[in-house]
């Protein structure tokens, strides 16, 4: 509870409208249920705060900015503090709190990795040749159709342009691996109708939720276990082990929670499986709800993937029609259902706590752990949370049996993977093959390089650079670890020899500097000061041993002493350009 | 005769558990629930602290205080991680020493600290050398605000610590009037749309100030005195008493320069105040000696 | 009801509290530290109702406002105890052990229905019945108070009402249960427990009972007027039938601060002679035919004082007084030197260590165990903890010996002055979070969010009148008149008028306050007056220009 002092500055007729649209079908948190009797209070205001994102959302759309008034509306409506509600919009690069010069609407274009090298700047320079309002930003998942763009719509939707194609004709998405026999996770993608549930259930669909039913919560686990399912989100933890502590948490709610905000640079694997086989996404987290025994699902799904959005909102309106969701799914008696969430321009905020945080309507700050979310999450209430590819191989994984799954990949690392290839590779796109396959392999199956490689950046911007000589490292969890190297969210990204490696590493040691929350002070000093001296360097064009040692003893505190994963990868990266000589003329 | 009735409160004081910790090879008990913090003051080892507030919940964002347990990928805060039993901790180890330093360069290379004693004195310790980053380098460059005749902010000076937040929000104030805006190096604490302090939901309690490690908040007693030169803190005596106006007993500590309250604060340990105050507690001393 | 008067819970427990039932108090403005542990139990998941004719500051933290007609509190208190009653909810056992008197309150409180409390409060039968029902299932909920229930001509029995509610369910003497007066001035617990009421010596033992008394002339030496003497409204009577021509005012501003302001500033001019020890020139003080400049208790001397958790804390001076102005105490001391009493030492602590002689409750305080944050009373010995709560005694089997606490049977009788054509508004006031009482101590700093003394109207009121928010008008009780401006406030009903009491020389308010007072507690109707608000047709030149 807070005292609520609200500007003079009022709202239009269209905010109230857009911010009681949100609110719907909870109401205000205070009521005025007579002149005398007045409802509100803590739980009231507790119950709506999460509704303070897709409420600057909705202000965001409709006025192209957050107004002062509307983010009073907004704040009075949920009983957030207007200092809080600025600190929160303020937080996001969808959101714009200064410019009320907001006519238009804004081109996102990418200015990382695969982006940087295909001209992403020449694509911005004619846009705004154009006339367009041009924002160069990170990453929005299109490294595959480099240079990309997002158009944050002003009396428009959000449009993504190289989507048009599978808008007209749902079914015309074609992968590089399209009719392979091999498919496994990725064998409806171009086939089905992403947006029929028939179409879904006429290739297969339900078929796995029905049969979780059948066998029970601890069959479930017992199979992902058996299986050796681990993450696919970067992190490769059990996923067995996180469904069984949350399954054992009783008498509180429990959340699960698929992790849709891809931002990392160079992912863009769930992005083409949501936008083309959006059921299996709420099937296997409804399967993944059962199971754990919680009512509540939720996808948080970046806010640069408009047809993505699109689809699975449309395919969780047609599941909650269908009995697929809702108070008795599938007639099992039990209830769940899915909440989708937009995010709003946050790389942290696919960092898992952070990711709450944003949910419940704070700024997407990590949290400390302990406590982990399994017991301390969504709302501080047990749960888990999944990447969507780790979900997707519970389907199979349950298909098949979780011991003939583990059969599949490599020694420690069980089952298929997806994989990012992007960048100066002849077929870029996303590929699914078996953990263990040989990074030249799997670069040959996209077609082989364009160039001469100079280097493959594994894993992405939080990930390392690795050289040529690494063409045959085994792309397993186990075998990648080893080579100090990580496959994080399965990105590979190619530069050949053409590739100013200084201006591309300055770009990553950016984009550090533009995502860091700013919570903790390793890395909101720590990725500021290295992008310094990276700026310096490329002035110099070398960099001195102080340097380097400075360099080293950053990324070393950032490693040991930030709260979360992106201080503790943010200068992978680089420090790996510089050990194979790409940058600061050392060899 | 009249009677009085007594009856003392016997409730919760059941025997305290204890957790047994290893620090830097010795052994020491605290009671569960005490974080690796307690522990180490309780085994006489000075942590430095700057984000953590015994009246506040920690939030750990400064990391200066972070140490080593063994089995633990990264270093963890004390503030916050609780003691578990057997944890091998290591309070000295070349790896904190190395995170401490580094802490304390990033905040003495982007804020002033002119006025922050304490954090000065464990930048010596860890000799933390802010000489050796680039010349050109972001740090924090505000306006100072003065909008009141009670306030100052000087943003120049801020951490980003987070306790004035959490002091003006639900671990004392729950007035919310500040809060953290932007991201990244561009975090600021401010009020909505920055509007002055005294359009914002500001009630003048002054808990924000009371908590701020670097001066970035001052009184304007405090900020007059200085800025003319007279602030002299080694001559200032402090004085608990309680406060005169409501019945609620706050403890006020009375700090005197030249026979005129030049400040007032509450400490932290009263149970009434939690080191908290209301504008009048705050203030309302102006009248004495007038 | 219970005998000593204090609150029975310490602020602590609020925050393990369920249910919070905030009467008649703006804690939030009036007692901000206090609200502090009040939200703290917020936070932890407790609900709070809060009964104000205004919606406060404080009412806006709660779970339900129920926004009652002025002066309606019994209506409202009787009808949940029936509530109560009616649904089962009362606690019998507790009412069987502990309590006497329960058959008649029972039989009282029946004419109460929902319906009538609705009719008589303004408040929909529904809300109250939603609060009877939270009271009394909340594992542990407490009542609290500050002048909204204590400002009015019935004072006592609108207390009684409540403290009915507590036994009728047992929410009291159990920690994180309770009844909880929040005590408005820093000393005001302090000056009853040391015997600054008229029939009481320290440690509310009593003038008239020969025990004490005869205990006090021991140590004291001398013989005392074993009459209890008279509260302040009945000295105003008194000096209005000129039997009391002489007086001796201590820290106190009775020319402002007395409601109908204006018949006490006549008393007091007409005395014969009035003594005003104080450390400002107050408008009493301009009165006065000696001055006696003191100075500043809680910074400038030793001694102690007693919040309303009863905790004894003790004050330091940590500046030298100014001028001539001296220590009360040595003032004190000098007057009956003068008069030929040798009251001895001036020294604080021997002077408390005679107080803990005399006083059962304050025994076992000593200035040494007062050093760290205070202690509670009853502290009988020096090795008692101090008492955190008071009344555990209701809950042990045999009562601690004690006879069981009485019912009250209070009926609804609402304000004395009733609106009429006339004076078609209620009036009625309280403190900003800024300023205190008069403001002679807090309009020494500048306040950034004071705003001036402006009178709060519901815009429908405001427009009916027409009036813009803003402007300055003439506010008339059958009393007086003053000329104020008026504010438009959403949060105030239709019907009802605010402010505070702050700032006596912008507005004089306390010229339409009413000076019907409590018989038994001595307080006024300072919670409701009747009045009118008429236009000003031509400018009046402020005084000065």
């Amino acid at each position: 509870m807070a005292d609520l002092k609200l500007s003079v500055d009022t709202s239009t007729d269209a905010e109230r409208a857009v911010v009681d649209a949100v609110i719907a079908p909870a109401d205000h948190a205070v009521v005025y249920e007579t002149e005398r009797v007045v409802r509100g209070g803590t739980e009231r205001r507790r119950e709506r705060r999460h509704l303070l994102l897709p409420g600057l959302h909705a202000l965001q759309a409709e006025a192209g900015w957050i107004s002062p008034g509307g983010l009073n509306y907004l704040c009075g409506a949920l009983q957030v503090p207007p200092a809080e509600g600025f600190g929160v919009a303020t937080f996001y690069e969808l959101f714009r709190t200064t410019d009320p010069a907001h006519g238009q609407s804004v081109h996102h274009v990418c200015m990382d990795t695969s982006c940087h090298i295909a001209g992403a700047e020449a694509l911005a320079r004619s846009l705004e040749a154009e006339g367009e309002r041009v924002h160069r930003g990170p990453c929005i998942g299109q490294c595959e159709r480099a240079p990309a763009q997002f158009i944050q719509g002003r009396a428009e939707p959000d449009r993504v342009p190289a989507d048009a194609a599978s808008i007209a004709d749902p079914t015309s998405y074609r992968l590089p691996q399209h009719g392979s026999s091999k498919l496994r996770l990725l064998h409806r993608v171009g086939v089905v109708d992403p947006t029929s549930l028939q179409s879904y259930h006429d290739h297969g669909g339900y078929a796995m939720l029905r049969y979780a039913i059948e066998i029970g919560s601890d069959a479930v686990i017992d199979e992902v276990k058996s299986a050796e399912l681990l993450g696919r989100g970067g992190a490769a933890f059990p996923t067995a082990v996180k469904w069984r502590a949350v399954a054992d948490e009783r008498g509180r709610p429990k959340h699960v929670i698929a992790n849709a905000d891809e931002s990392e640079p160079g992912t863009f694997k769930d992005r083409i499986v949501m936008e083309n086989d959006p059921f299996a996404l709420i099937e296997s987290l409804t399967i993944a709800g059962l199971t754990v025994g919680a009512d509540n699902g939720w996808i948080y799904i970046r806010g640069e993937y408009p047809l993505a959005t699109t689809r699975l909102r449309n395919a969780i309106e047609q599941c909650r029609i269908a009995g697929l969701l809702g108070d008795n799914v599938m007639d099992s008696g039990a209830r769940f259902d899915i909440e989708l969430r937009r995010g709003a321009g946050a790389y942290i905020c696919g960092e898992e706590t952070a990711l709450m945080e944003s949910i419940e309507g704070y700024r997407g700050e990590p949290r400390n752990k302990p406590p982990f979310p399994t017991t301390y999450g969504l709302f501080g209430e047990p749960t888990a949370v999944n990447n969507p590819e780790t979900l997707l191989n519970v389907l199979d994984l349950l298909e098949v049996g979780g011991d003939h799954y583990r059969t599949l990949g490599s020694e420690r690392s069980s089952g298929h993977r997806l994989f990012c290839l992007s960048g100066h590779v002849r077929v870029p796109g996303l590929y699914e093959v078996p953990f263990g396959i040989a990074l030249g392999d799997l670069i040959d199956l996209a077609g082989g390089s364009t160039g001469m490689t100079r280097a493959v950046l594994l894993g992405g911007a939080a990930g390392v650079f690795v050289g040529p000589d690494q063409l045959d490292l085994e792309l397993s969890l186990e075998a990648v670890r080893d080579a100090g190297a990580t496959l994080g969210s399965g990105v590979i990204t190619l530069f050949d020899d053409t590739v100013d490696f200084t201006a591309l590493v300055l770009r990553i040691a950016e984009f550090f500097k533009n995502e860091s929350c700013g919570q903790c002070v390793p890395c909101r000093v720590g990725v500021t000061r290295q992008h310094e001296v990276l700026v310096e360097m490329a002035a110099n064009g070398a960099l001195s041993d102080e340097r380097n040692t400075l360099i080293d003893d950053m990324a070393t505190v950032m490693r040991d002493a930030s709260i979360c994963g992106l201080g503790h990868t943010a200068s992978g990266a680089v420090q790996s350009a510089i050990r194979l000589g790409l940058v600061g003329d050392r060899p | 005769m009249t009677t009085i009735e007594s009856d003392t409160h016997a409730e919760g004081e059941s025997a305290v558990e204890s957790v047994t910790v290893r620090i830097n090879n010795n052994d020491v008990s605290v009671a569960r629930g005490a974080t690796i913090l307690d522990a180490c003051t309780a085994s006489g080892i000075d942590t430095p602290t700057i984000c953590y507030a015994e009246n506040l919940t920690p939030v750990n964002v400064c990391r200066v205080c972070v140490v080593e347990v063994t089995g633990n990928r990264t270093l963890v805060p004390s503030c916050s991680r609780l003691a578990e039993a057997g944890m091998e901790i290591q309070t000295d180890s070349d790896r904190v020493r190395h995170s401490r330093k580094m802490v304390l360069e990033f905040l003495g290379s982007s804020v002033d600290l002119s006025q922050a004693p304490e954090i000065n004195q464990y930048s010596v310790r860890y000799e933390a050398d802010v000489t050796r980053y680039v010349d050109d380098r972001e740090v924090i460059e505000e306006p100072i605000r003065i909008q009141d005749e009670l306030y100052i902010r000087d943003y120049d000076k801020c951490v980003l610590c987070y306790k004035c937040v959490e002091a003006c929000g639900d671990d004392a104030q729950h007035t919310f009037a500040i809060a953290v805006a932007g991201r990244g190096f561009d975090n600021r604490v401010s009020t909505e749309f920055d509007v002055v302090l005294p359009d914002s939901a500001c009630v003048y309690c002054g808990n924000c100030v009371a908590v701020c490690p670097t001066n970035a908040l001052q009184f304007k007693s405090e900020f007059d005195l200085r800025r003319s030169e007279s602030w002299r803190e080694e001559e200032q005596t402090v004085t608990t008493t309680v406060c005169s106006y409501c019945g609620v007993g706050c403890n006020l500590e009375l700090h005197v320069q030249d026979n005129e309250i030049v400040k007032v604060t509450s400490p932290v340990d009263h149970s009434v105040t939690h080191g908290n105050l209301c504008i009048k507690g705050r203030f309302g001393y102006q009248y004495v000696g007038n | 009801m219970f005998g000593a008067g204090g609150g029975t819970v310490s602020y602590a427990e609020i925050e393990e509290a369920d249910v919070i039932l905030l009467w008649g108090s703006n804690a939030r403005e009036a007692h901000p530290i206090f609200f502090h542990h009040l939200m703290k139990g917020l936070d932890n998941g407790a609900r709070m109702y809060s009964v104000d004719p205004r919606r406060t500051s404080s009412s806006k933290f709660a779970d339900l406002w129920l926004g009652i007609d002025v002066g309606t509190d019994i209506a409202l208190a009787n009808a949940i105890a029936r509530e109560i009653i009616h649904a089962g909810l009362a606690n019998d056992d507790f009412i069987i052990r502990s309590t006497r008197g329960y058959e008649d309150f029972a039989a009282a409180v029946e004419p109460y229905t929902l319906d009538v409390a609705a009719e008589i409060t303004g408040v929909p039968a529904t809300a109250i019945r939603e609060v009877a029902h939270a009271y009394a299932t909340g594992g542990k909920s407490q009542i609290l108070w500050t002048l909204g229930i204590t400002e009015h001509h019935n004072a006592v029995d609108n207390v009684l009402s409540l403290c009915n509610l507590a036994l009728l369910t047992g929410h009291v003497g159990r920690w994180g249960s309770g009844l909880v007066p929040l005590r408005g001035q820093n000393n005001v617990q302090g000056g009853g427990d040391m015997g600054a009421l008229p029939d009481k010596l320290p440690g509310f033992q009593r003038i008239d009972d020969d025990a004490d008394r005869t205990k006090f002339e021991a140590a004291y030496g001398m013989g005392l007027n074993p009459t209890p003497g008279i509260h302040l409204t009945l000295m105003f009577e008194a000096m209005e039938r000129s039997e009391l021509t002489a007086v001796y005012v201590v820290g106190e501003n009775p020319a402002d601060s007395e409601a109908d302001v204006d018949r006490a500033r006549a008393l007091l001019s007409g005395l014969d002679c009035l003594v005003v020890q104080d450390i400002f020139l107050t408008r009493t003080a301009q009165l006065a035919d000696v001055v006696l400049p003191a100075s500043v208790a809680w910074a400038e001397s030793d001694g102690t004082v007693t919040s309303s958790e009863r905790r004894v804390q003790r004050v330091r001076g940590a500046v030298t007084p100014p001028g001539e102005a001296r220590h009360d105490i040595d003032i004190i001391i000098d007057l009956a030197d003068r008069m030929g009493v040798d009251l001895g030492t001036n020294e604080p602590e021997a002077l408390w260590d005679e107080l803990r002689s005399l006083s059962p409750l304050h025994a076992g305080m000593s200035y040494e165990r007062l050093e760290a944050g205070g202690l509670q009373w009853p502290c009988p010995s020096l090795d008692h903890p101090g008492s955190p709560f008071l009344h555990g005694w209701l809950w042990a089997d045999d009562l601690g010996g004690r006879a069981p606490a009485p019912f009250s049977v209070v009926e609804h009788e609402g304000p004395k002055e009733q609106l009429t054509e006339e004076f078609p508004l209620r009036l009625t006031t309280g403190r900003s979070l800024d300023s205190y009482n008069t403001g002679v101590q807090s309009n020494g700093f500048t306040s950034p969010i004071r705003y001036g003394e402006a009178l709060d109207i519901n815009p429908v009121d405001g427009e009916s009148l027409g009036l813009s928010d803003g402007e300055r008008v003439r506010v008339s009780s059958p009393r007086g008149s003053v000329e104020m401006a008026v504010r438009f406030q959403f949060d105030i009903p239709i019907g009802l008028t605010f402010t505070t009491y702050h700032f006596p020389d912008l507005v004089d308010i306390n010229k339409l306050t009413n000076d019907a007072w409590d018989k038994r507690s001595g307080t006024s109707e300072f919670k409701a007056a009747a009045i009118r608000i008429d236009k000003i047709d031509f400018p009046i030149p402020m005084a000065g220009s």
